[in-house]
C-alpha cells in the first residue's frame, strides 16, 4: 500500500493547517484551560491508565511552566495492578500534586457495597465516586473517557451536566456550539469533562509515541501467569481467580486498558515497543473495549446505564 | 494500514465534517459504508450488531444500531441526538457529526455545523431537491460552514442516468449560490451499491470527479484561516510565582483566527490597552509565531492588567467594541426566548449579563421568508434578535469569524444553553444592520 499524505500534494496544503495530533492537543488544552478559568475545585480522575496519563501530560502542558492548577482522583477498586498503583504514587510525587483516594474495600467492609458474585467490582466504583465528589465538593471532574470506546459514549458532551446524585440524563444534554463550553451548574451539582472526547485509540497511543510519554509496563507483552475466563486472559489473584477447573498458564500477553484486575482482560501480543503497539492496534480488529472488558459485554445498554448512575 | 509508520500517520489531517439528510436518503447506509470500508467498524461492534438484530428477529444486521447509541434511541428506531465517529484512512483523519435529519432536531444539525468544516447534504436521486435539502442547504449557509458536498443518493434507481444528477445539481448549486454558500461539489452515489463512495463507479462513466472519500480526503482545511483578523480570547493567566520563574505572567488562550508573531503591537480589549507581544510559548515551547487554532501562551512587554475574558487583538486590526449586538440565531431550548428575557452571554471566553431587547424577525427555513416580530422564538426556531450586553463586548461579524462571531446565550437561573448566535448580517438580514444600529446612537 502507498502511503502518500494527501495533503502534502500540490495544490491542497495549507502551511498552517496543523496536524491531526496538534489539533486534539490543542483542544485539549483549551477544555483544560476553560476549566480552570471557571470552575472552584476541579479534579482530574486518575487511574494510572493510559488515558489519565495523557490527561495528566496534557495539563502539565496546559499551565506550564505553572504547576497544573488541579488535584487527582483515584477510584481504588482494591483489585489493582502493582504497576499501576506504584506509577499513581511516582507521578503524584514527581509533579507535587495531591491526591484523593476512593477505596471501593472501605465500602464493602462497612457493609454498605456487596461484593459481586464474578469478583467484578467496576460496576461498585460509581458510589465511591460520587460520595468522595459530593465531600470535597469538586465541581468539575476530569474523566479520559473517549466517544470512540462505546457507542453511548459517543453520545457524551465535552462538558457534560450531573446533577447532585452523579446521574446523566442523554435527554437533558446541552447543545455543544462550536468551542463555547458551558459550565454552569447549581450548588451540587458539577460537570465530568472529556478533553480527549475526539480523540481515538489510536491517536493516544501515537501522541504517548510522540511526546515520549512513560506508561505503566503492563501495557507492553511480557510473560504473565494467566487463565482464560470467557474468552478473556485474566491475571490469577487474590479477588477469586482461578476458579476450579480455569487452569494458569504463563503466556506473553499485555493490556490495552487498565481497570480493575477482575474484569481487565489482556490480549496475546508480541508488541514491546510503543510501534509495535501502534502496529498492532492499527491491524487489530477488535475494540480495546471489546477486547478485554468484561463489564461493557453485561448487556447493550451496559455502558449507558453505568453513565446514568454517575459512572465515568 | 498497518504498513503505515507511526509518523505518516501523524503528519496526516484531521478534517471535520457533519452530513445532513432525511430520514429516507440513505444517510445512515453511506455512514456505515464509509465506516465499514474505512476499517472503522470493528469485528466485536458487528457482532454485537448481529446479536442485537437477531434478538428482534431481523434478518440482515442493521447498521442503524451501530450508531443509535442510546437505549430509547434503539427502541424507537430514530435518532435523538448528534453522535460523533471517528474513522480514519492512510491520507487523512476525520470526526463526523452524525446528526439527525427530522425538522425538529434543527438545533442538533446547528450543534454539528458549528464545528464542522464540511457538511454533506445528501438527496434522493428519485426525488430531487425537497424542502428538507433547501433546508439543510440554508443552516450549512447560516453557519458558515466552508465546503457543502451534495450527494446525490440511490443513483442505482435512476439507471444512473446523468441527465437526472445534472439536473439536481445544478438546481441545488443555484439555490446555494444565492444562499452565499461558498463552494458545492456536487457527487453522483449509491451508498447502497458502493458507487462512488470509496471506489470510483463503474456505472458512471460520465462523472470524472472525485470520489466521495477522495474529495473528503484532499479538500483543503482551515486553509483560509491564518489569514484573518488575529485573536486571542484570554482563557486564564500563567503566574508561577516560583523561584525559577518570578515574574512570568502569561496569557493563556486557543488562537481563535489569525497570526500572532512575536513583536507585534497589540490592543487589549475592552479596556483599550495596548502593549507588544514580547514571547509566545506553544505550551512549553517558545516560538516566533503562532496561528489558530494553536493554545498559546502570550507574553506582554508590559505590565498590563489582562485577565479572563479580554480580547487580545493587533492594534492595526482591532474591532470595535459594541454594547448593542444584532444577530441572526438559532433557539437550542424548550423554553423560549422573548423580548425582556435576561440572560448570560459568553463570546470567546467572557460571560456578561445581557437582555433581549428586539426579536425583528423569526425565519421561515422552507421559503426562507422572515416573519415579522414573533414576539418570541421557541425550539429549534431561526430568527433575527437585538441584544443589548452589561459591558461591551469585542464582536466581529461571523461572516469574518466563526469563533470571535459567535456566541451562546446562557439562562441565568438554571444555567440552559438557551441559544445559538451569529453576529452580523446573513442572508436573512431583514435591514442593514450597521445602519439600524447607527441610528440607534449605541454604536461604541
Amino acid at each position: 500500500m502507498t502511503t502518500t499524505v494527501a495533503d502534502t500534494e500540490e495544490g491542497t496544503v495549507s502551511p498552517y493547517a496543523l496536524s491531526h495530533l496538534d489539533s486534539l492537543e490543542s483542544e485539549a488544552v483549551h477544555i483544560f484551560r476553560e476549566v480552570a478559568g471557571e470552575f472552584e475545585r476541579p479534579v482530574i480522575l486518575f487511574s494510572g491508565g493510559k488515558d489519565s496519563i495523557v490527561m495528566l501530560h496534557l495539563a502539565l502542558k496546559a499551565f506550564a511552566p505553572a504547576a497544573v492548577p488541579f488535584s487527582l482522583l483515584h477510584v481504588d477498586t482494591g483489585h489493582n495492578f502493582p504497576e499501576v498503583l506504584q506509577y499513581r504514587d511516582r507521578a503524584v510525587a514527581e509533579h507535587g500534586l495531591r491526591l484523593h483516594v476512593a477505596l471501593v474495600q472501605d465500602y464493602i467492609d462497612r457493609g454498605v457495597l456487596k461484593e459481586r458474585p464474578d469478583g467484578t467490582r467496576n460496576p461498585l466504583q460509581t458510589l465511591p465516586l460520587t460520595e468522595k465528589i459530593q465531600a470535597e465538593r469538586f465541581d468539575a471532574v476530569f474523566g479520559g473517557g473517549r466517544r470512540d470506546e462505546e457507542k453511548a459514549r459517543a453520545k457524551e458532551r465535552v462538558f457534560s451536566l450531573r446533577d447532585e446524585f452523579s446521574q446523566w440524563d442523554p435527554r437533558r444534554q446541552r447543545p455543544e456550539l462550536w468551542n463555547l463550553y458551558n459550565g454552569r451548574h447549581a450548588p451540587g451539582e458539577h460537570v465530568r469533562v472529556f478533553p480527549l472526547s475526539n480523540w481515538t485509540e489510536l491517536d493516544v497511543w501515537q501522541y504517548i509515541a510522540r511526546e515520549g510519554i512513560e506508561l505503566p509496563e503492563i501495557y507492553f507483552a511480557h510473560e504473565r501467569e494467566v487463565f482464560q475466563r470467557a474468552g478473556m486472559w485474566l491475571t490469577a489473584g487474590e479477588w477469586g481467580g482461578p476458579k476450579d477447573g480455569e487452569t494458569v498458564e504463563k503466556r506473553l500477553v499485555r493490556y490495552r486498558t487498565v481497570g480493575d484486575m477482575s474484569c481487565t482482560g489482556a490480549v496475546d501480543s508480541a508488541a514491546v515497543t510503543l510501534d509495535d503497539v501502534i502496529a498492532e492496534i492499527a491491524a487489530s480488529r477488535l475494540t480495546e473495549r471489546g477486547a478485554t472488558r468484561a463489564d461493557d459485554k453485561m448487556s447493550e445498554a451496559a455502558m449507558e446505564d453505568r453513565k446514568r448512575e454517575g459512572y465515568f | 494500514m498497518s504498513t503505515i509508520t507511526s509518523e505518516e500517520l501523524s503528519a496526516t489531517t484531521l478534517l471535520r465534517f457533519a452530513t445532513a439528510g432525511s430520514v429516507d436518503d440513505g444517510k445512515s447506509t453511506l455512514v456505515g459504508r464509509l465506516l465499514h470500508d474505512s476499517k472503522s467498524i470493528l469485528s466485536d461492534q458487528l457482532e454485537a450488531v448481529e446479536r442485537a438484530s437477531a434478538s428482534r428477529g431481523q434478518e440482515a444486521p442493521d447498521l442503524a444500531l451501530l450508531t443509535d447509541g442510546l437505549r430509547a434511541e434503539r427502541e424507537q428506531g430514530i435518532t435523538i441526538d448528534v453522535a460523533y465517529r471517528y474513522f480514519a484512512t492512510p491520507r487523512r483523519r476525520f470526526i463526523l457529526a452524525d446528526t439527525p435529519g427530522h425538522v425538529q432536531y434543527t438545533r442538533n444539525m446547528v450543534t454539528g455545523a458549528s464545528t464542522a468544516e464540511l457538511t454533506v447534504i445528501l438527496v434522493d436521486a428519485r426525488n430531487g431537491v425537497v424542502e428538507q435539502t433547501r433546508r439543510h442547504a440554508a443552516i450549512a449557509a447560516l453557519l458558515r460552514v466552508p465546503h457543502v458536498v451534495l450527494a446525490v443518493n440511490k443513483m442505482d434507481l435512476v439507471d444512473y442516468r446523468e441527465p437526472v444528477f445534472a439536473a439536481i445539481a445544478e438546481e441545488f448549486t443555484a439555490y446555494a449560490s444565492e444562499l452565499g454558500v461558498p463552494e458545492v461539489t456536487a457527487i453522483p452515489i449509491s451508498a447502497l451499491a458502493g458507487d462512488n463512495v470509496v471506489d470510483p463507479s463503474a456505472n458512471m462513466d460520465w462523472y470524472g470527479g472525485p470520489t466521495f472519500l477522495e474529495h473528503l480526503e484532499t479538500v483543503p482545511v482551515s486553509h483560509d484561516l491564518a489569514h484573518c483578523h488575529a485573536r486571542l480570547p484570554v482563557q486564564y493567566v500563567i503566574r508561577p510565582q516560583t523561584a525559577e520563574h518570578p515574574d512570568y505572567r502569561g496569557y493563556a488562550g486557543q488562537i481563535a483566527a489569525g497570526t500572532f508573531r512575536v513583536g507585534d503591537p497589540v490592543t487589549v480589549l475592552p479596556s483599550g490597552r495596548t502593549s507588544t507581544i514580547s514571547g509566545i510559548d506553544l505550551l512549553g515551547e517558545p516560538v516566533d509565531v503562532a496561528w489558530t487554532t494553536q493554545s498559546v501562551t502570550v507574553l506582554l512587554a508590559d505590565d498590563v492588567d489582562i485577565s479572563r475574558g479580554d480580547l487580545i487583538v493587533p492594534t492595526k486590526d482591532a474591532p470595535a467594541t459594541t454594547q448593542d449586538v444584532e444577530a441572526t440565531v438559532c433557539h437550542v431550548a424548550d423554553q423560549p426566548l422573548t423580548v425582556g428575557h435576561r440572560v448570560l452571554i459568553k463570546h470567546g471566553t467572557r460571560t456578561v449579563k445581557a437582555i433581549v431587547k428586539d426579536i425583528p424577525s423569526r425565519l421561515t427555513l422552507d421559503d426562507l421568508s422572515l416573519h415579522p416580530h414573533p414576539g418570541q422564538l421557541v425550539a429549534n426556531d431561526i430568527g433575527r434578535v437585538k441584544i443589548r450586553t452589561a459591558q461591551p463586548l469585542p464582536v466581529d461579524s461571523y461572516a469574518d469569524s466563526r469563533r470571535t462571531g459567535s456566541f451562546i446565550l446562557i439562562d441565568p437561573a438554571d444555567g440552559t444553553t438557551l441559544t445559538a448566535g451569529m453576529v452580523g448580517e446573513s442572508f436573512a438580514s431583514p435591514e442593514p444592520v450597521k445602519d439600524a444600529a447607527d441610528d440607534d446612537g449605541w454604536d461604541f
